[in-house]
């Protein structure tokens, strides 16, 4: 187990490094004079030389990218634009806004996903079937924006049972988890539905059926223990999309998390900060990915052997 | 008592579902192939009804522009914020615009966008799949490494990334649209181009003395069409959401410009006072995406008859 951990950690390092050069080189990429873009459109020249000088941007770009990487293992990701604050620290800030919300939605999008896929799969050719794949499939067309705003209209215009936005009580989190899972849990729905079915036609449930076992034990220790395998590989994927899925919630309801700050960022050319974001959002979702691996390397020891 | 009733419906309904699931595996077709296809699709009610609504909004987004009962850029200060009536099917927006007619302008925006970009996004990633599933070696690992890095952007954040770099705008948003398609596409094709690859028949090539180039596209590349083809109509779904995403975060299309998430991001300040706003260009969206990723179910479910 040790060296399975090991061994995907060591696989994680390149990635990371290819990652960075393609957020170091962001800025390179944009049209135009770095130094120019950083300083700020009504900068004078004497400013953005102090910028070239400042950044470096006269070196070689392998020199650059070396102090940039020095720069970030020390935790210092430059100085934002729009408030001179240091990009760390504003990610910092808008961190714990965030991750409330992504947990928000995992609270409760993958139990009902995970329940509505192997109930399909149990009465598979039914009504409820039909019934709950259409359901998840509804959920994973609507769009988050078009979900959010209508929960908005419904549930505190008209209803005025929830706040509209801000994250200042339990409440306040209910609409934004519905955004924000939705397209979890029809996700989950499907592939945990496909993944039982695919269970059920093994040998092995085969076998404890015809050695008399009952069927709710059939169903639940021997398939969907087994589908569970696939699903939490989807489950980590789904996690990245959250992510994402929270600059659309965050604009919706104006929370100040990380989605909104990059959505500002990019307004303003906010480089440093859009940067720091990337940079962010990629690890987030890199070591997501990671712990999802090794957990499924826990469930699953057929994995550890390769 | 009424409980029992449906109770005795459902269970015929289920009698009923089975039997059309079974005559399905057991009819066997000697003609064609594409007729047997399309046999096997018509069954699929949900997918076909997905099909005819997919047809229908396409023909909007060639049409839809000279459909419009209204000219979708005239204000008319006497019907502001108006709800859906008989003039106005959809209500007028905060100009007094006609927003069915602006919906049916919109059309070709947002779907031409998504379409052409996922075109380009599949073509490109296409290319690269089957070049390092047929290759291997530095190229497979360049290919697959790049894909990992874009996904490391999961969903619309890698199209966010491109717009951040690009600046706003709708051309903006197609470029990066696309390259959101490109891993996903060469993902699936190079799995599928190594499924195709050592089997009999393009040894058999191989053996006759044909080329790599042939081998590839004319041998290799017809043996992953369907992989193909089913990611290519459920990326449709993403690549409308995606794009109105960012048309709704305000780094798409200009906000005076009918696309449909542009449309509801202006719509979120009148959530008082004309809920219509929201509702009705969201549906549109939400009908569209829902038509394509049925269509793309049911094509997936007929082509690959292993998952159902």
């Amino acid at each position: 187990m040790g060296r399975y951990i090991v061994k995907r950690l060591l696989q994680t390092i390149p990635l990371m490094l290819v990652i960075s050069i393609f957020v170091f080189m962001f800025i390179h990429l944009l049209p135009g004079d770095p130094a120019r873009t950083l300083a700020g459109v009504e900068a004078t020249p004497e400013e953005v030389e102090a910028i070239r000088e400042e950044f470096g941007l006269n070196d070689p770009l392998i020199v650059q990218y070396i102090d940039y990487m020095k720069d970030l293992f020390r935790g210092d990701m430059g100085r934002s634009l729009k408030s001179n604050i240091p990009v760390t620290e504003l990610i910092l800030s808008r961190f714990k806004f965030t991750i409330q919300l992504v947990f928000a939605g995992l609270i409760w999008a993958p139990v009902v996903g995970i329940f509505i896929g192997v109930i399909c799969a149990i009465k598979r050719g039914t009504w409820i079937d039909l019934g709950g794949m259409l359901f998840a499939i509804t959920g994973l067309s609507a769009p988050g924006f078009w979900l959010g705003l209508m929960g908005i209209q419904i549930f505190s215009v008209n209803l005025g049972w929830l706040p509209s936005g801000g994250l200042d009580s339990w409440k306040s989190l209910i609409l934004p988890s519905i955004v924000m899972g939705t397209g979890i849990m029809a996700t989950l729905a499907r592939y945990s539905r496909s993944s039982m079915l695919e269970t059920l036609r093994e040998d092995y449930v085969r076998t404890a059926r015809a050695k008399g076992q009952k069927e709710s034990i059939v169903m639940f220790r021997h398939a969907f223990k087994n589908s569970l395998i696939q699903v939490v590989t989807i489950l980590g994927l789904q996690i990245g999309g959250l992510l994402s899925g929270s600059v659309i919630t965050e604009t919706i309801f104006s929370i100040p998390g990380m989605g909104r700050l990059l959505v500002d960022s990019i307004a303003y050319r906010d480089y440093p900060t859009i940067q720091g974001l990337l940079m962010i959002f990629a690890l987030q979702y890199v070591l997501i990915n990671l712990i999802v691996d090794v957990l499924y390397g826990v469930i699953n020891p057929k994995i550890r052997y390769d | 008592m009424s409980n029992t009733q449906n109770q005795n419906e459902q269970l015929q309904n289920n009698l009923s579902f089975e039997e059309n699931y079974i005559d399905e595996n057991i009819i066997a077709d000697k003609s064609s192939k594409t007729k047997e296809f399309i046999k096997k699709f018509m069954k699929r009610k949900t997918a076909v009804v997905a099909f005819v609504v997919m047809v229908f909004l396409l023909i909007i987004a060639i049409a839809g522009p000279s459909l419009a009962p209204y000219d979708p850029a005239a204000y008319d200060y006497d019907n502001l914020l108006a709800g859906p009536s008989a003039e106005h099917w959809f209500g007028t927006d905060q100009f007094g615009r006609d927003i069915f007619s602006r919906i049916l302008a919109g059309a070709p925006l947002t779907l031409g966008v998504s379409l052409s970009s996922v075109i380009v996004g599949a073509a490109l990633g296409t290319v690269l799949g089957l070049l390092a599933g047929y290759y291997g070696g530095w190229l497979e690992m360049l290919v697959m490494r790049g894909a990992d890095v874009l996904f490391s952007f999961p969903d619309i954040l890698l199209a966010i990334a491109i717009v951040a770099i690009l600046g706003p705008g709708i051309v903006n948003v197609f470029i990066a649209v696309a390259v959101f398609t490109v891993p996903s596409f060469a993902r699936i094709m190079r799995s599928a181009t190594l499924a195709v690859k050592n089997s009999l028949y393009v040894e058999v090539a191989r053996s006759l003395g044909c080329k790599d180039g042939r081998l590839l596209f004319v041998h290799i590349f017809p043996g992953t069409i369907q992989s193909l083809i089913v990611n290519f109509t459920m990326r449709i779904g993403s690549a409308i959401m995606a794009a109105s995403s960012l048309s709704f975060l305000g780094f798409g299309a200009n906000v005076t410009d009918p696309e449909w998430g542009a449309m509801l991001s202006q719509s979120r300040s009148y959530l008082t006072t004309a809920p219509h706003m929201v509702y009705l260009p969201g549906l549109v969206i939400f009908v569209t995406v829902l038509a394509f990723n049925l269509f793309g179910d049911g094509l997936r479910d007929t082509l690959d008859p292993k998952i159902k």
